[in-house]
């Protein structure tokens, strides 16, 4: 058998790196251990979120598929942040557990290039340095140009709950024994992370009467720029609101040595933003209470898996079973709760990231690409951007083209490849709104200004699909010249208008435009003057441009800076011992990432101003000469 | 870094030894092509040597020469420093041979530069080292190792801490939004947090703008009518025995006359050029030229004819120097006094004439006095050291003011958020810190948050 790209995992990062690989035209093979499990949401029913919420729009700006799936799965969608500034406005959705990998399946399997097989990967071929294809668990060689790694938790994965540790994945599949023993022979430094999930409740089981109700939004909502809704606004599911209490926590402190944390069972290093409800407990002494969420899992109650289930979040943890029945019934609503499935925490091998180029390409290995968990990230949306990255630069490995490399300036996704390729991780990485410089850019509402044609050029976004954005941005330019050209007047009716908002009332004349760029005028007010066909989504931009342009063009401008020096390229073949005057730590992180510009270079911890002076002016020496 | 680089390293005329240094990988060769005495390529390293600095044979000076090799040294090239005791000219003596055997005259902070690029010090070290090189007094050196030691870092770091919190408080609040038990950053918040930054910022501004006379000097300018004795109290200033007159070249300083050093007080005398013709229409422009160089004095001098009745101008200048810290020279006090004493009531008086040179010696304990250097020196140093700094610390108090006002104007808060951490980065880039997750470390440590 042989492929141009195989993709090991059926995950979030596998999915949208096959499709990716696939409808660029490449012959594409899924492997997955099985295939009922592909897209499953082992963790939290939902997708999206701040910056989370941003790299989903992104994915489908680039012509990926996460958010048009999720868009088919909502149970209940919401704008978060919408009293703060349109840079952190994200949406995010309750997902049906059940919905989403089916509907992903079936967009899988109608995809011509691709095929999916059920089988466990245990070896690389690799010869020369470069891959060559895989060997299934049976013994079967496969063989392609590249590989896509996205294997989640399952290198060496093993479930712990209290002192008890056995082997498997989410649903007790069998995790694969060697692969990560051949990345470690091929030169890979493997890392042991740590994840936990909560508990899932029976939801007949619970008294709603004692806890909070959340709502969706009463507006519709997409993820995708395609804009097709596919729920109705009213049938929305409600999510529930509770806390732990002093009983609670008096329950964790006493047992804590139970846990498999703080008895001491765990070697993974867990992430810091999911700290375990013992790890709350113990770091927060002064805290009384703690904000749990309940969430559905599926509206699909026919489903055994997650049809009748309640996501607990905020009270992830790895006691005992009996430990968490008496921590459950402590909670005021889930006092008669039944427990259907224990937290767990689970361990997994992933490798250093610094291995990788910004291509997601390791250097080890040409054509092996990884992407996920096995590159240290956290969350689905974070593995899917990845992989569509990963899927997207395989393909274009194939076809022998410059692999696509997204700037801090242009994506979180481009954030997140560039942390992870420069800085490496400790701790699972999540993306969140503070990592990017630019966050003022890098908005939900413009994702496909930033990227349509990016997808377009490598052949995910259809012409079709390009032409629409294209008349959006054409669009934007209308609207923008047509309010600097219309003018209101002080007559009675305007200013009687502007005090019933609130807004202070004009003398003479003032152009739409500039009436905008008060902080209380918004979208509505404009239309009350203006009666233009213009959609939504163009009139936001408009809106945002007029009232941030000095923040933007702020943003904008340090973010020149940042290119200049990304555009400062080192060598390859940079010899970091031939600097005689860089301070050894510094050359010690250069030498471990090899940076491709000076840009990066600067990003590294350890690598000081002074440093990268003395690279700039070793750098000048020896290849300006 | 191939050339070899010397300068004299000592303020030229201050203290008795005059320092020749020269760094580079020809120092050993060069020295020792002007110098009897030891073998210098031969003697161990970090040694000082005795003998005679010849050009031929003739001896130009009696000196001490140290012998630093690489890379132990400050630049870590080859060093050779040469103590000089015959005053301003044998030392120009000497660094004229040097420069005539090989050397390059060094730019200024070259040799730090060096140090820099061959991976010696950091940025905020470098600058001090700078000011140290600079420095010409007791009193300035003390405040350059001062800085060096890091007492500004320290300073720096507490305020990047407030700002920190801040930030990482708003971050929580966008990145986590549900957590309705985290209180919400709000207008009030900032500004609380804000208005303390900006005046400890302002402060330190103000206190560094000051502090910046015991380095540059105390700008020092001579005002007054034509043939008041202007001129000759400022030659008489010029002509103090112990004073040491330098001419300074360059544009941005081409008004100041001399510095002079009056028992370690610094003054930079500021010419009012213009001022000495007679024709009545110059003199009116430079009287105005005066009156507009008061602004960004340290210390003004008036000078009165004590013998004459004020005039216009005369009292013109003396209420525009009323805020000042200014002395009057009532000047011609050997003759007869005429002048309305009403006018000079709460004013700094010093008396002296054209005969001898005793007026001088109280003007100059007046201005020691004025300027309580004696205080100054207890007091703590930390402050910006130089313009690079001082520039930072402006802007980072510049986003900080745009941040207080966008918390007035309903400006949502993540874009308020914009320019805290963009003062946050500014008071970094002053201490030079490097890329790290500083914020997100803040933020976990704080904030319970999460699955």
């Amino acid at each position: 058998m042989n492929y141009d790209v195989i993709v090991v995992g059926g995950g979030h990062a596998g999915c949208e790196a096959s499709l990716a690989s696939a409808r660029m035209g490449e012959k594409t093979l899924l492997i997955t251990g099985n295939i009922n499990n592909i897209a499953d949401m082992p963790c939290n029913p939902s997708i999206g979120g701040p910056a989370k919420g941003v790299i989903v729009r992104e994915i489908d700006a680039l012509g990926g598929e996460m958010g048009r799936n999720a868009d088919k799965a909502v149970l209940q969608i919401k704008m978060l942040n919408t009293k703060k500034g349109p840079a952190v406005w994200a949406i995010r959705a309750q997902e049906d557990k059940v919905v989403y990998p089916k509907e992903m399946l079936k967009t899988l399997k109608s995809e011509k290039n691709l095929d999916i097989k059920e089988s466990l990967v245990e070896h690389l071929i690799v010869e020369d340095g470069k891959i060559k294809g895989v060997i299934l668990e049976d013994g079967t060689e496969i063989s392609s140009t590249a590989v896509v790694l996205t294997t989640g938790t399952y290198l060496k994965g093993m479930i712990l709950v209290g002192s008890e540790k056995h082997s498997g994945g989410p649903h007790g599949e069998r995790p694969s024994k060697f692969l990560s023993d051949d990345l470690k022979d091929l030169g890979f430094t493997i890392l042991r992370l740590k994840t936990g999930t909560p508990q899932r409740i029976d939801k007949t089981t619970i008294d709603y009467d004692k806890t909070e109700i959340e709502k969706g939004d009463s507006t519709p909502l997409t993820f995708s720029f395609d804009n097709e809704i596919h729920y109705h606004v009213e049938n929305q599911i409600d999510c529930h609101l509770t806390y732990t209490n002093e009983k609670t926590h008096e329950i964790i402190r006493k047992n804590l040595k139970k846990s498999s944390m703080y008895g001491g069972y765990v070697e993974g290093v867990g992430p810091r933003y999911c700290p375990s409800i013992e790890d709350k407990v113990v770091r927060f002494k002064d805290k009384s209470r703690h904000q749990l969420f309940l969430e559905p899992e599926s509206n699909d109650s026919s489903n055994e898996t997650y049809g009748n289930t309640i996501y607990l979040q905020g009270f992830s943890t790895s006691m005992p079973y009996d430990i968490q029945e008496e921590m459950v019934h402590s909670i005021k609503g889930l006092e008669h709760a039944k427990i259907l499935k224990y937290a767990y925490a689970i361990e997994y091998d992933a490798i250093d990231s610094r291995q990788l180029k910004q291509s997601l390409e390791t250097k080890l290995v040409e054509g092996l690409f990884t992407a996920g968990q096995i590159n240290g990230t956290s969350g689905y949306e974070e593995a899917a951007g990845q992989g569509i990255i990963a899927g997207i630069n395989a393909a274009l490995k194939v076809k022998k083209k410059e692999p696509l490399v997204l700037k801090r300036n242009e994506a979180y996704i481009g954030v997140l490849i560039d942390d992870l390729v420069t800085k490496g991780i400790k701790d699972p990485y999540r993306m969140l709104t503070s990592r990017a410089e630019y966050r003022l850019l890098l908005r939900s509402d413009n994702a496909d200004i930033r990227l349509r044609k990016y997808g377009h050029d490598i052949g995910l976004v259809s012409d079709e699909k390009y032409d629409k954005f294209k008349k959006k941005l054409s669009d934007i330019d209308d609207l923008t010249e047509l309010l600097k050209e219309t003018f209101i007047n002080d007559n009675e009716d305007t200013n009687s208008y502007l005090e019933s908002i609130g807004s202070s009332k004009i003398t003479g004349g003032i152009s739409l435009y500039n009436l905008l760029k008060r902080p209380e005028i918004n979208m509505k007010d404009i239309k009350h003057f203006i009666d233009v066909p213009y959609s939504d989504e163009v009139f936001i931009e408009v809106v945002i441009e007029a009232k941030y342009k000095g923040y933007i063009d702020k943003e904008l401008k340090d973010a020149e800076k940042m290119v200049k020096l990304e555009n400062k390229k080192i060598p390859e073949d940079i010899d970091y011992e031939d600097i005689e005057n860089i301070a050894s730590e510094a050359r010690e992180k250069l030498e471990k990432v090899r940076p491709t510009s000076l840009g990066q270079a600067s990003r590294i911890s350890g690598v000081n101003p002074a440093d990268i002076s003395v690279l700039m002016v070793y750098l000048k020496r020896k290849y300006n000469e | 870094m191939e050339d070899t680089i010397a300068a004299i390293s000592t303020a030229l005329g201050v203290g008795a030894i005059s320092i020749v240094r020269v760094s580079g990988p020809d120092s050993l060769d060069i020295v020792s092509k002007m110098f009897k005495g030891p073998d210098l390529k031969k003697v161990n390293t970090h040694t000082i040597n005795y003998g005679h600095i010849v050009d031929g044979d003739e001896i130009i000076d009696e000196v001490l020469v140290s012998v630093m090799k690489a890379p132990n040294t400050y630049t870590r090239e080859d060093i050779v420093e040469i103590n000089c005791h015959g005053g301003i000219s044998t030392t120009n003596k000497v660094l004229e041979l040097l420069l005539t055997n090989g050397a390059r005259l060094a730019e200024r902070g070259e040799f730090t530069k060096r140090a820099f690029l061959n991976g010696r010090i950091d940025l905020t070290e470098s600058e001090g080292i700078l000011d140290l090189i600079d420095s010409k007094s007791d009193l300035e050196r003390r405040v350059a190792i001062q800085n060096e030691t890091g007492g500004l870092h320290r300073l720096i770091e507490k305020y990047r801490d407030k700002l920190k919190d801040v930030i990482s408080h708003i971050e929580v609040n966008i990145d986590y939004p549900e957590y309705y038990d985290i209180e919400v950053v709000d207008d009030k918040k900032i500004n609380d947090n804000i208005d303390y930054l900006i005046d400890e910022l302002k402060k330190l501004i103000k206190e560094s703008e000051g502090k910046r006379i015991i380095k540059t000097g105390i700008r020092t300018i001579i005002v007054g009518r034509p043939n008041v004795g202007k001129s000759s109290i400022l030659n008489k200033l010029l002509n103090y025995d112990k004073a040491i007159v330098t001419d300074i070249e360059g544009t941005t300083r081409d008004t100041v006359e001399g510095e002079i050093y009056i028992d370690g007080v610094h003054l930079n005398i500021i010419d009012t050029a213009g001022i000495r013709k007679t024709d009545n229409v110059v003199e009116k422009i430079g009287v105005e030229k005066s009156l507009s160089l008061i602004d960004s004095a340290d210390l003004v001098l008036v000078v009165l004819n004590s013998n004459e009745p004020l005039t216009k101008e005369d009292k013109k200048i003396l209420e525009k120097t009323k805020d000042k810290t200014s002395i009057v020279v009532l000047n011609k006090s050997d003759l007869e006094s005429h002048i309305e004493k009403d006018y000079l009531k709460g004013r700094e008086i010093t008396k002296t004439n054209t005969i001898d040179d005793n007026g001088i010696d109280t003007l100059k304990e007046k201005i020691k006095e004025m300027f309580n250097l004696d205080k100054i020196e207890t007091v703590d140093y930390t402050y910006l050291t130089n313009s690079r700094t001082m520039s930072l610390a402006k802007s980072a108090l510049k986003s900080l003011e745009s941040a207080k006002k966008g918390a007035q104007t309903n400006t949502p808060i993540d874009l308020i958020e914009i320019d805290i951490k963009d003062a946050f980065d500014k008071l970094g880039e002053i201490i030079g810190v490097t890329y790290t997750d500083e914020i997100i470390d803040n933020l976990f440590k704080n904030f319970c948050v999460g699955k």
